[in-house]
């Protein structure tokens, strides 16, 4: 599976996540800058974590008007793989590609803590290799807050497009939503942090599988 | 400029005397840019007037040292062709004055210093001491630095792996806030600060220059009076997402040559950075203010001169670069402009609308600051502890869930969980349990880090106080298997002026500097912050350690989380019950009374050798060091990192309280495999080392002795219930 990564001004997780795949795809990811119009012939775009922007007017939404945006656009119409972890899932939702919005945690604070999730659908792309049980990954963010309106959460839940759901929930996520697919299924947003858990020395292993399940499906 | 007045003389914090040597240099009056220039360079934060012949005492070099105090960063030398960049800054006076933008503005000032010499910084710590938990504004200052550390230590993306979070009413009028940033360069691409190269271009890059922080340096080198929250324009605003623009775009043009010398717009900004740079390279420079990028219209040389505007660097540039680097600052969104040019006059030319404003000589501007042997009075013995008075208090029990729940001990989870810790995806040890560790990124190696300082031993003897924060530092170190390499400071200090202030800096730092030689652990950088004191109420006195160690391969690290049921306790070193100055006698008692326990520097290099080898024959499991609360809260911080109880052995004849929490330094507390424990005892005895079976980890509970035991729950409750509950929320989890 070829893989891209995007940086964003601000972006501080490019590295992380490019490591990671690297790491679980066992091969070279490509580097993509934000002000680039088209993308590398890859499998998967990753969007990253980080403050794209400075997380200034609003998380994501300068980053989800970056040029590069509307080449991931017409990669995710093709029906290619698009992951984005934190800053990431802020920038689609920003961008329009997934629905809903991420807003201020419920505390107000920044939290950074390893979370349990269940994998609310494990017939996706991104979790078909994960076990039955709950996961541990980390979150860390200040604006997780999962917000939909009624329509779009029951139009969410009736087409399994919910993926993860905080099992200690730590942001107030609606119907403690930790992660969303788009439409196709070939979109997904998360804010917990699946490539700070692919190490043993880091704790948890625990993010793998959402890598392995990409791989399987490429 | 005519004879100025007193009242223009104290604005500029420059005494009569200073004056005169002034214009005895000058040959003549300075004109106003000039004075600010030498109220800034000469204030005490700029020129360690105070304590500059005292810093001369610490030792400063070991054969891993690459570079010691006097750049912007220490730097040593990690193995594998890399290097460790760091060190530690107050951000004492901003911070009380306004929380968030001072915090935040020493987490960027403190990153500055660490990229500008090459490095990538990898983590960033804080020592935080407030004032009494039951003042409303303490909860205010805790709430907004927590915030304002937070803010921009996040956005930057640098994962904030520790420090230290501790109480007392002596900072109720001035907090402290120490921030430690460590980076990791090449070590053949570490940059300096020397200017050289005639003719070449001198370049100003990141975010444009306002009116914001003009005399923040003098500002940070004088007593607060009760009026003083008028000083809030000279804290200045903060802004990470440049300041990660320009750790990206500086990192990206010092993969290429080209850089001749490079240094951070720190405190008293364009002045500090050009004088300096010119004065290490024995050059001079000419600047041209009309070229500096502003934020506002119509500024005076004078204030750009002492703009402290956050998020800019000044470089010199090899003549005909100038075109490569603006390409890739531009790529990053951030200005750069060609300022002036290296000269070889010795002089610091500042042209401003075209005329000269500003013609001084550079070294007697920088390095003839004056230099003060203050009167110091030596600190009088501590009293020890009247032997007729028993400790009696409650039962070990209530005590020991007292003292986890006290303001010093408290579990800090409410602040770290604030901060991004593991961004980076590097951080092996988060914060917690003990010194942090991150991997250095790519290898096997990993770099070990921690804050210590007691203020209450160095209250009550200095000079131990000093030996004590170096020995803990290293101790904190060993106990995760590292290897300690050295230390960057913060000495932060009263009013240097008054006898007995200066009194407890000589000791400390003789104490310190002392420890530092014994354990081959030097100090490489650091800073100090004299005048905190309100209204002639001066701070404990705080000599505040950073120290780093090397782990060699991260699967050799212990830490406290790996301890697990089956394990026996062995505690290392000796105990005679040490209850002086401790923090049972504080918090259980309400006594702050009695000498530090002695700190025999001998024994703590002769036990630290003993641990560290175990560890290395793998025959550890976790081991922590004692410390505050001595014995039972070490045993109750490994069961709660551990998740498993443990019973402590009944001990005869010994007085309980002491030695359940008798603060005795040089001691350490293992958990050690069952088969591990004869061969760690016998090496024990051959090494002279004292060490003994004192119980074994198991169950649910936590057993001293023959006290009730108390449950994994309860020790937790207590633990982390604490700071949630100042800060008017409930425990997490």
């Amino acid at each position: 599976m070829r893989a891209a990564v995007i940086t964003f001004p601000g972006s501080n997780c490019d590295r992380d996540l490019a490591v990671a795949l690297e790491t679980c795809l066992g091969q070279k990811v490509a580097r993509v800058w934000h002000a680039d119009r088209e993308l590398p012939p890859v499998d998967l775009v990753g969007l990253p974590g980080g403050f794209s922007f400075g997380d200034y007017l609003r998380c994501g939404a300068i980053a989800a008007r970056a040029p590069i945006m509307a080449a991931v656009r017409r990669h995710a119409e093709r029906g290619g793989y698009v992951l984005g972890i934190c800053n990431g899932f802020q920038i689609l939702t920003e961008a329009g590609l997934l629905p809903g919005a991420l807003v201020r945690n419920a505390g107000l604070r920044f939290v950074c803590r390893t979370v349990r999730l269940a994998v609310a659908n494990r017939n996706t792309p991104f979790t078909s290799a994960f076990g039955a049980g709950p996961v541990a990954i980390p979150v860390a963010h200040h604006d997780g807050n999962y917000v939909i309106d009624r329509e779009g959460l029951a139009r969410l839940e009736g087409e399994g497009r919910i993926a993860f759901r905080y099992l200690d929930n730590p942001n107030g996520s609606v119907a403690d939503i930790a992660g969303v697919l788009g439409p196709r299924g070939n979109v997904l947003g998360l804010m917990p942090h699946p490539e700070r858990a692919v190490d043993p020395l880091l704790g948890s292993e625990d993010g793998r599988p959402l890598f392995a399940s990409l791989l399987a499906a490429a | 400029m005519s004879a100025p007045s007193d009242e223009l003389l104290a604005h500029h914090k420059l005494d009569r005397a200073e004056y005169a040597r002034i214009e005895e240099i000058l040959g003549r009056p300075p004109n106003l840019v000039e004075l600010g220039i030498f109220s800034v360079m000469w204030s005490e934060h700029c020129s360690y007037k105070s304590s500059k012949i005292h810093l001369k005492k610490f030792p400063t070099s070991a054969p891993w040292v690459v570079c010691g105090p006097g750049e912007n960063a220490g730097v040593v030398d990690i193995g594998d062709g890399l290097v460790a960049v760091f060190k530690m800054e107050s951000h004492n006076h901003p911070s009380f004055i306004e929380p968030y933008q001072g915090a935040a503005t020493g987490v960027g000032g403190i990153l500055r210093d660490v990229f500008t010499m090459g490095a990538r910084p990898v983590a960033l710590l804080d020592a935080l001491r407030f004032g009494d938990p039951a003042q409303p504004r303490t909860r205010h200052l805790l709430g907004g630095v927590v915030a304002g550390i937070a803010g921009y230590g996040n956005c930057v993306g640098v994962p904030t792996v520790g420090g230290e979070c501790t109480f007392h009413r002596a900072y109720d009028g001035n907090i402290l806030v120490n921030v430690m940033c460590v980076g990791v360069a090449r070590a053949d691409r570490v940059f300096y600060a020397r200017a050289a190269g005639i003719g070449n271009p001198v370049v100003y890059v990141g975010a444009k220059t306002g009116r914001d922080g003009i005399h923040g340096a003098t500002m940070a080198s004088a007593e607060f009076s009760a009026a003083d929250t008028s000083l809030r324009p000279t804290v200045q605003v903060g802004d990470p997402f440049t300041e990660k623009l320009l750790i990206e775009a500086c990192l990206e043009l010092m993969e290429r040559d080209g850089i001749v010398a490079i240094q951070d717009m720190g405190a008293a900004g364009l002045t500090s950075s050009s004088f300096e740079m010119a004065d290490r390279g024995g050059t001079g420079i000419e600047l041209d203010l009309d070229a500096v990028p502003l934020r506002e219209a119509g500024m005076t040389a004078y204030e750009i001169m002492l703009s402290e505007s956050q998020e800019r660097m000044l470089l010199v540039l090899e003549a005909g670069r100038e075109a490569e680097a603006a390409a890739i600052f531009a790529r990053w969104g951030l200005d750069l402009a060609v300022v002036g040019r290296v000269t070889d006059t010795g002089r610091m030319v500042i042209r401003h609308g075209g005329r000269v404003v500003a013609d001084l000589p550079v070294a007697p501007v920088s390095g003839a600051s004056p230099v003060y042997d203050r009167p110091a009075t030596p600190p009088a013995a501590p009293r020890p502890l009247d032997p007729a008075f028993l400790p009696t208090g409650d039962d070990a029990r209530n005590s020991l869930l007292r003292l986890l729940g006290s303001p010093d001990l408290a579990s800090k989870r409410w602040i770290f969980e604030q901060y991004d810790w593991l961004v980076g995806a590097d951080t092996i040890v988060p914060p917690g349990l003990g010194a942090a560790v991150v991997r250095v990124h790519g290898t096997n190696r990993a770099l070990a880090l921690t804050t210590d300082c007691t203020p209450r031993y160095c209250a009550a003897d200095p000079r131990e106080g000093g030996r004590q924060a170096v020995a803990e530092a290293w101790r904190n170190l060993v106990a995760v298997g590292a290897r300690p390499l050295a230390i960057t400071d913060c000495l932060n200090f009263g009013n240097p002026e008054r006898p007995p202030v200066m009194g407890q800096i000589v000791a400390c730092i003789e104490g310190m500097a002392e420890a530092c030689r014994a354990l081959d652990f030097p100090v490489v950088s650091g800073n100090v912050s004299l005048y905190n004191e309100t209204e002639g109420r001066a701070i404990l006195p705080t000599p505040q350690v950073g120290a780093l160690g090397l782990v060699e391969d991260v699967d050799r690290l212990v830490r406290l989380d790996a301890a697990r049921e089956g394990d026996l306790l062995v505690l290392v070193g000796e105990c005679t019950g040490w209850l002086g100055a401790s923090l049972f006698l504080r918090e259980i008692l309400g006594r702050e009374e009695g000498a530090p326990p002695p700190v025999d520097l001998a024994v703590e290099r002769r036990n630290g050798t003993f641990v560290a080898a175990q560890i290395a024959a793998g025959r550890v499991r976790a081991c922590q060091d004692l410390s505050d609360g001595g014995l039972a809260v070490a045993v109750a911080e490994l069961c709660l990192a551990a998740g498993t109880g443990a019973t402590l052995l009944p001990v005869a004849a010994q007085d309980p309280t002491g030695w359940l929490f008798g603060e005795d330094q040089a001691r350490y507390l293992l958990a050690v495999e069952p088969a591990g424990l004869a061969p760690l005892l016998e090496a024990a005895t051959a090494a002279g080392v004292p060490a003994a079976e004192i119980g074994g980890l198991g169950g649910d509970a936590l057993t001293l002795g023959r006290c009730p035991p108390i449950s994994l729950a309860a020790l937790r409750a207590a633990s982390e219930g604490w700071l949630p509950s100042l800060m008017g929320e409930r425990a997490a989890g």
